[in-house]
């Protein structure tokens, strides 16, 4: 806790619960949480399938509102001030009907100070701005393509520019890697690591992958399911930028391999794994 | 580009197969011209009436586009306000069913009394002819827009009209192109309605007085051309559709992985 950037608190969960339905039937998606997130820091959250992970996400961002507690973003409820935020999905969910450009560009369209201007400059200043990110991300010349002439992959990076352009002060990233292959994985993870050093935005990264969180986050939370709840808290003080070859020294495997335990844990014998 | 060639030959064949049987069957069982008139004598009566048939067939025309302009911009305006909401969707759409399960050869009579016979009657038919399928069309693509991309547009904070104009309407617009081709050709089914119970205009008259006047022939005639502007409208909308909406075929086509 010595770096000065990770003293503030941005996002804090108090007491935060969410239950899906009502009375004795609900389905408690996250028991009381407390959690505070630093500015500027990259946070992760992993743990099995229905644990919560999702949950926080989508509490933090305002598409769910808690059943109890508060969630604070920058010292006020959700969505009382106006904070930038930029999402990226598992599935790329690019509009089809739009060139990677003007996917790219929606941010600015809806999100001010960009909407204002951006008629006026979506084809000078925003356009050098998608189309410095897209180079950033390995998309140059893909701009004026449309989303079904991409492949997963590039779908992927494009979506990660969307997240990105309007400069969000918090990203939040739903399992954006899940379903890519492991080289295009690794890639863009450096991607991912180059873009959040350049502008440190406060980062919430959702994954099953324990070495996505160790290779790429400050802080690792792992949670469990039924309810939903985080059991560990736990500082990832690698140097950066780190490389795909760190992901094999002992002591990052030692790191991975105590988090796999913390999930595995407590699990009846003879109960499938997820 | 070959398949495509041979589709269109066999369409065109079984088209001109069909008036070839109609005109040998109508030879061969001797059937008089009162009862069913051989196509030669179809198209030679329409030949002949051309000069007389025109102007009606333009005051159809007109009536129709009139009524499907109208029927478009309601069908629009009421698919949003249905499809904005799944209580609007749940709450209008028994109503809307009952409105569209009515005749609308049993409303002429209606707008007679109140606008008086001739243009006015039947474009209001044309109307509320076409404007269900617009209707139901814009408002199951607006209901059914993935919540993905909605959560796209809500973790940008963008309002429910950002929402509808970026993502909603783009999203229903295939929905609205394909409602239009069967629209435009229900306006010409309006209008032809109103025209026969109520016009002294148009290809509904016309079929009227000829039929009364026994000129099987020119009855005909006039259901020829109903049936040829018909396709004629469908051509034009299905042309637009395609160049509008490309993204939904190709869409199928996308590489994955």
């Amino acid at each position: 806790m010595s770096d000065p950037a990770r003293s503030e608190t941005f996002v804090e969960l108090a007491n935060a619960s969410l239950t899906y339905g009502r009375g004795t039937s609900g389905i408690v998606a996250l028991k009381q949480t407390n959690l505070r997130i630093a500015k500027g820091d990259f946070v992760a959250l992993v743990g099995p399938s229905g644990c919560g992970k999702s949950t926080i996400l989508k509490l933090v961002t305002g598409l769910l509102t808690a059943s109890s507690g508060a969630v604070l973003v920058s010292g006020r409820e959700v969505g009382a001030i106006p904070v930038r935020v930029g999402m990226a999905f598992q599935n790329p969910t690019l509009l089809p009907w739009l060139r990677i450009r003007d996917n790219i560009h929606l941010p600015l369209k809806i999100v001010p100070p960009f909407r204002a201007n951006f008629k006026a400059k979506r084809h000078s200043e925003f356009k050098d701005r998608a189309d410095a990110l897209l180079k950033k991300v390995g998309l140059e010349g893909f701009a004026d393509k449309f989303p079904w002439e991409l492949s997963g992959g590039m779908l992927q990076r494009a979506s990660l520019c969307r997240a990105l352009i309007h400069d969000p002060e918090l990203l939040m990233l739903d399992e954006p890697f899940g379903a890519l292959d492991q080289f295009t994985r690794e890639e863009l993870w450096a991607i991912m690591q180059d873009l959040w050093l350049e502008r440190r935005p406060t980062v919430l990264l959702v994954t099953h992958d324990l070495k996505e969180a160790s290779y790429l986050a400050n802080r690792i939370l792992v949670m469990k399911p039924r309810p939903g709840h985080i059991v560990e808290d736990c500082d990832v003080d690698f140097a950066r930028p780190r490389t795909i070859d760190m992901t094999y020294a002992p002591e990052f495997v030692a790191l991975t391999q105590r988090l796999r335990q913390l999930i595995v844990a407590g699990r009846e014998p003879g109960t499938v794994a997820q | 580009m070959t398949k495509q060639l041979r589709t269109r030959i066999a369409s065109a064949s079984v088209m001109i197969g069909f008036f070839v049987l109609w005109e040998i069957v109508c030879v061969a069982f001797h059937l008089r011209e009162i009862v069913v008139p051989r196509p030669s004598v179809i198209l030679a009566t329409l030949w002949e009436d051309l000069p007389g048939i025109w102007p009606h067939d333009l005051q159809t025309i007109y009536t129709t586009l009139v009524g499907f302009g109208i029927g478009i911009v309601a069908g629009v305006l009421l698919g949003i306000l249905v499809g904005s909401s799944k209580l609007a969707y749940d709450v209008a759409y028994p109503l809307l069913i009952g409105f569209a399960s009515i005749p609308k050869v049993a409303v002429v009579p209606i707008l007679v009394l109140w606008c008086g016979a001739g243009t006015i009657p039947a474009i209001i038919t044309a109307a509320i002819t076409c404007v269900f399928p617009v209707i139901v069309n814009v408002a199951t693509g607006l209901a059914t827009t993935e919540p993905e991309l909605e959560d796209v547009m809500r973790t940008l904070r963008a309002s429910k009209l950002d929402i509808l104009r970026n993502v909603g309407l783009p999203r229903a617009m295939p929905y609205f192109f394909a409602s239009l081709k069967v629209a435009v050709t229900l306006a010409f089914v309006g209008t032809v309605i109103s025209e026969t119970v109520a016009s002294n205009r148009g290809i509904g008259n016309l079929m009227m007085i000829a039929s009364s006047r026994f000129d099987v022939p020119l009855v005909f005639a006039g259901l020829l051309i109903l049936a040829v502007m018909g396709v004629m409208l469908y051509g034009v909308f299905s042309l637009i559709e395609l160049r509008v909406t490309g993204w939904t075929r190709r869409q199928d086509m996308s590489v994955s992985g």
